[in-house]
């Protein structure tokens, strides 16, 4: 239970926050997106390394080994990454709708011209 | 046919919607969606008739048995929220034919209902499935279609709208994953049942308290609960209105499935609400919803924006309900979701009938629309009066049942704020008729005629038909009550 030996946890903390802080803190709605799929990833490695049993191989039966790593976590990230791409791909194409729209991708000056709509 | 209906229901729109595609004509493609919708509705009755007679369903998924395959479990509580969706969808989309003729330019026609259906898909099996890495999947599938088509608006902040519903939506969905994770972490398993009987012996793991307060924070996100509601009074706003109507009818009421599913049958009414300080945040922020959102919904000028903040209100009393934990709280917050449901539904179609004429949904066009479109505009009262929880109407009894079950737990001051939030709900309702009937349209002089001019009967008829609804299941409660009342009964662990 020493700091190094769970450094993969340590990983998904900071990304996480990083995601997260991205998403929060900028204004340009393209960082944004980045920001969201950092945060997607940090989970990610979440799953991917709950699914390592120490010492195990990959699993594929073989007479040679008998620890396996469990492969389920691994099958279930595959669905939340291509989840993940979806999600991506869907804010990336409203951002280039909002571009032709309002003629900029900054939230401010969405925010601005919103504004002054009303 | 008859054991393959748990899933049949959620394939059939997921495998009509690529269908849609080969059909391309607006009208042909509408005809198409509505019969599967129809079709899904009789599969759910179906099923809730089944699950009356004989108990739970279960259906394994390719014939693998749970926990290794992914199971599908209809209990009491699925077969009704199943009925629910399915019955607003398809009387939703009745309405949708004319209504997008006049918000959604022709090529995008058969994009809309694709979305629809996909939409559709992952509501239904959000509610059928009892796997609980399948909910997140079917979360995302309900969730990406809706931000599409939400985009679909014609007014250029419904792209805006959407843009943060996918933000908001997308790290509320990412918290629920991190929470599963955790969960599958501790137990082992992603079966509902398996990782209830598991949870007991893991319940001094710290895991279990982290991945229970992402879980609740991302779902929270999702059901739009007062503070984190923002992204939803845009996105209603500024979507085509058969898409507000749908979305705002079933939507968070998913999302309030997904809080009861996992908090009553997963971790236990034990752990959740009496280990944790959850009922108190809980009851303070339904609270604060229902007071801070009613009062901000009167200083809407667009009606559609009115009506969403006052949705924020609603899932505030469904919360309420949700908190206390008792039999009775849950029993009034499901009759809520169901009556709040029928009663948007009845709402948001009338106000398509009027966008459809009028072609704005701003109050200060809507002068004098009493007289110009009396029946649609009536609609719009007798929702209102369910909305606040007249007698007679639907909305009337799941007030009254949440009254009762504060009543129980002796709890005055928040019946207060229930009367309050209704009074709350009396002056926007009344705005709407002030203006709706008291006042003259621009330039009407003295001796004109009004022209008489009603949303088209498509609009019209579903329209009615879910007013009728608000009013039948305001006189006759025994279908919501015997069936909420089964529902609560399983899920606090008694037959069936």
């Amino acid at each position: 239970m020493t700091f190094m030996s769970q450094y993969n946890y340590w990983v998904v903390i900071i990304l996480m926050m990083l995601g997260f802080y991205i998403v929060i803190s900028h204004g340009n709605l393209v960082k944004k997106l980045i920001g969201l799929s950092i945060f997607q990833t940090s989970v990610f490695i979440l799953y991917i390394s709950m699914g390592k049993v120490t010492g195990g191989t990959a699993p594929i039966l073989d007479s040679d080994y008998t620890v396996y790593s469990n492969p389920l976590p691994h099958v279930l990230i595959l669905t939340a990454i291509v989840v993940g791409i979806a999600t991506t791909a869907v804010g990336l194409a409203l951002v280039v709708r909002i571009k032709e729209a309002y003629g900029t991708i900054e939230e401010s000056e969405i925010q601005q011209k919103d504004d002054e709509e009303c | 046919m008859l054991s393959h209906f748990p899933v049949l229901q959620v394939i059939l729109p997921l495998m009509a919607a690529p269908t849609c595609l080969l059909l391309r004509q607006s009208k042909l493609v509408w005809v198409f969606a509505t019969i599967v919708c129809m079709l899904t509705m009789l599969i759910s009755f179906q099923l809730l008739y089944i699950v009356q007679s004989q108990g739970t369903i279960i259906y394994e998924l390719g014939g693998w048995k749970a926990p290794i395959g992914i199971e599908y479990r209809i209990d009491m509580l699925s077969a009704f929220l199943l009925v629910l969706v399915s019955s607003i969808a398809t009387v939703v989309l009745m309405g949708a034919n004319s209504s997008i003729q006049k918000e959604i330019p022709k090529d995008k026609h058969t994009l809309f209902y694709i979305s629809y259906l996909l939409c559709f898909t992952g509501l239904l099996g959000i509610i059928a499935t009892g796997d609980a890495f399948n909910v997140f999947v079917f979360l995302e599938v309900s969730s990406l279609s809706a931000y599409t088509l939400i985009g679909l608006g014609t007014d250029r902040r419904a792209l805006w709208a959407s843009y943060q519903y996918l933000i908001m939506g997308t790290i509320g969905a990412t918290f629920i994953l991190i929470g599963i994770g955790l969960m599958y972490m501790v137990t082992g398993t992603l079966n509902m049942t398996d990782m209830a009987e598991r949870l007991p012996d893991v319940v001094q793991a710290k895991t279990l308290y982290t991945a229970f307060a992402f879980f609740i924070v991302g779902v929270c996100l999702k059901l739009a609960l007062f503070p984190l509601h923002l992204w939803l009074p845009n996105a209603y706003a500024y979507a085509p209105s058969i898409v507000t109507a749908f979305l705002a009818a079933t939507a968070t009421k998913v999302a309030i499935y997904v809080l009861v599913r996992f908090v009553f049958t997963i971790y236990g009414v034990e752990f959740s609400l009496s280990h944790l300080p959850l009922p108190h945040i809980l009851m303070a922020l339904g609270i604060i919803g229902v007071i801070g959102a009613s009062i901000v919904a009167i200083l809407q000028t667009n009606i559609k924006r009115l009506f969403a903040f006052s949705s924020v209100a609603q899932i505030g009393y469904m919360i309420l309900g949700f908190s206390l934990g008792t039999q009775a709280g849950l029993q009034a917050c499901l009759l809520h979701v169901f009556n709040h449901a029928l009663i948007k539904g009845a709402i948001f179609m009338a106000i398509a009938g009027i966008v459809y004429r009028v072609g704005s949904a701003n109050v200060k066009d809507l002068r004098g629309i009493g007289q110009r479109m009396p029946l649609t505009t009536a609609a719009i009262v007798v929702g209102g009066l369910s909305l606040i929880g007249v007698p007679l109407t639907a909305g009337f009894v799941s007030k009254w049942y949440l009254i009762l079950a504060l009543l129980e737990q002796g709890l005055w001051p928040v019946v207060i704020i229930v009367l309050v939030g209704s009074l709350l709900a009396v002056v926007y309702v009344w705005k709407i008729v002030e203006v709706a009937y008291f006042q003259k349209p621009e330039g009407f002089q003295e001796g004109d005629n009004i022209e008489v001019k009603e949303a088209p009967i498509s609009i019209l008829l579903p329209t009615w038909l879910l007013v009728a609804a608000n009013i039948y299941f305001g006189l006759n409660t025994d279908f919501t009550v015997n069936v909420t009342d089964l529902a609560v009964l399983s899920l606090f662990g008694g037959a069936p």
